[in-house]
């Protein structure tokens, strides 16, 4: 008993720094991915090609000074980036990074479930620091953000349902014992496509960041914010963006499972890489496509991403109910 | 359908080819831009190759300069020890360069050719005084390539006394 409480808490320590260091280095590695996208070199004065940047924002952002607005509802305003970060981090404790227990916190049967429903959580951050923070901007911003962040969430459940169907369980570790021979992004193609552009729309990534771009809306809901609780606002963006790839690799690429030309790679590595590719391609989207005006968005979202998800659905549904083998 | 696909995919891929073209940043401090001849830099007073001075505190570049930067004070010069040919030299010489706009219209006044504008633009200083630049901070501290010209300057020995 005493045993697993230990274990529980060394997980717990190890998971919350890799996600900060993660978060602080994926925080450099899009400045400078970006960077050379651009044919520029991203920051490199801080440290030996920019590694000390991430501290320099972290610095900056801790010794800042903390303004709260005098109207701004007292305890929501300090709750909101709090939610925020609290629900980002939580939602990676059921992702294993490797077969058997894989150094998940906990390996719930209904793994998927869990994990939709701390994302759905994690709006409120959003949705509380617009209305606490009494400024026109903060709240019209939050409100485009949760809007698209819900609608999208169906959509993403929906193409979700399909890898259910084809996996047959919830359990993370299942699902990517099912992809042992083909990844679940061949079959399943569609879906991929389905649930990669909803992902985009839950992390406010372009080309859907209308509601936190800074030259639309000056900062969205978090333009009232100053010093580390913009920090925690920010960096649960990024924790957030690294739990939707890792569900990305584990749901569709195989998660840990070998990489064709790369055999010889432990799986945990594997799946370390399968991320970083799916990171990169985040970035390369971001840097390539414009943004979309809201009500594009949102008419996108429930008109052409859902009647997409449900088709998905229904083929998976005929396929797995006629020619399927029956396990 | 699978033309808007296409046209993703192009879009793409040219920005993927981007990340392998060689940047176009210039890492400034280490590495510099070479300026043109004819940069509008710090201002200097040339000297002729004997050592002399050739600005001739004639005071055109002050009325020429559009910012009011420049300051001239014009004394006689002794003929023991001449700090020009001629008769006249700039005795105070001073530049505000935080006046200074740089077009260069007081080197396109001066008569001598004496004042140049260089390729020095890290000007950045600390205090106000400091960009005040004195006639010592802007005398040329290596002889251009100019000589004394034939026949411009009569020798100069003095003023003369006119007896009645």
């Amino acid at each position: 008993m005493l045993t697993s409480v230990l274990w529980l808490t060394l997980k717990a320590v190890v998971l919350v720094v890799v996600l900060l260091l993660g978060a602080a280095i994926e925080l450099l590695l899009e400045r400078k991915v970006l960077g050379y996208f651009q044919m520029r070199f991203g920051p490199n004065r801080v440290g030996p090609w920019g590694l000390f940047q991430p501290i320099a924002d972290v610095v900056k952002m801790l010794v800042k000074e903390d303004i709260i607005p005098r109207d701004a509802d007292k305890i929501v305003y300090r709750m909101a980036p709090i939610i925020a970060f609290f629900t980002a981090l939580c939602a990676y404790a059921i992702i294993p990074w490797g077969p058997g227990d894989g150094f998940a916190m906990s390996h719930p049967n209904a793994g998927i479930l869990v994990f939709l429903a701390l994302g759905s959580l994690s709006v409120y951050g959003v949705a509380l620091g617009g209305w606490a923070s009494q400024s026109k901007y903060s709240l019209l911003g939050s409100m485009r953000a949760t809007a698209q962040m819900i609608s999208y969430e169906l959509a993403m459940g929906m193409a979700l349902i399909g890898i259910l169907l084809m996996a047959g369980t919830t359990d993370l570790t299942k699902i990517v014992a099912a992809q042992d021979n083909l990844y679940f992004i061949f079959p399943q193609i569609l879906g991929f496509m389905v649930f990669f552009v909803a992902t985009l729309a839950e992390t406010s990534r372009t080309p859907f960041d209308l509601p936190e771009a800074e030259t639309e809306l000056v900062g969205g809901f978090n333009t009232e914010y100053a010093g580390m609780r913009f920090g925690l606002f920010f960096l649960g963006e990024i924790v957030h963006l690294l739990n939707m790839a890792s569900l990305v690799t584990l749901l569709y690429l195989g998660g840990w499972n070998r990489i064709f030309f790369m055999e010889w790679l432990p799986p945990t590595a594997a799946f370390f890489l399968k991320v970083c590719f799916m990171i990169f391609i985040y970035m390369w989207i971001r840097v390539t496509w414009p943004r979309l005006r809201y009500d594009r968005l949102m008419s996108f979202g429930w008109k052409v991403m859902l009647p997409l998800a449900a088709l998905n659905l229904v083929g998976t549904a005929v396929y797995v109910a006629l020619w399927a083998p029956k396990a | 359908m699978l033309r808007d696909i296409a046209g993703v995919a192009k879009g793409m891929a040219t920005t993927l080819k981007q990340l392998f073209r060689p940047k176009v940043t210039i890492s400034y401090p280490e590495v510099k831009k070479p300026r043109s001849a004819r940069y509008h830099g710090r201002h200097e007073l040339r000297v002729y190759e004997n050592g002399l001075e050739m600005c001739v505190g004639c005071e055109l570049c002050q009325v020429a300069c559009p910012a009011a930067a420049i300051t001239v004070l014009a004394a006689e010069n002794d003929p023991a020890s001449p700090h020009s040919p001629g008769e006249r030299y700039g005795y105070k010489y001073q530049v505000d360069l935080l006046r200074c706009i740089f077009c260069g219209l007081c080197e396109e006044a001066c008569p001598t050719d004496c004042l140049h504008l260089t390729q020095e633009f890290e000007l950045a200083d600390f205090t106000r005084e400091s960009l005040i630049l004195q006639k010592d901070q802007l005398v040329a501290k290596a002889p251009s390539g100019f000589k004394v010209p034939l026949g411009v300057y009569p020798t100069y020995e003095g003023r003369k006394v006119v007896k009645p």
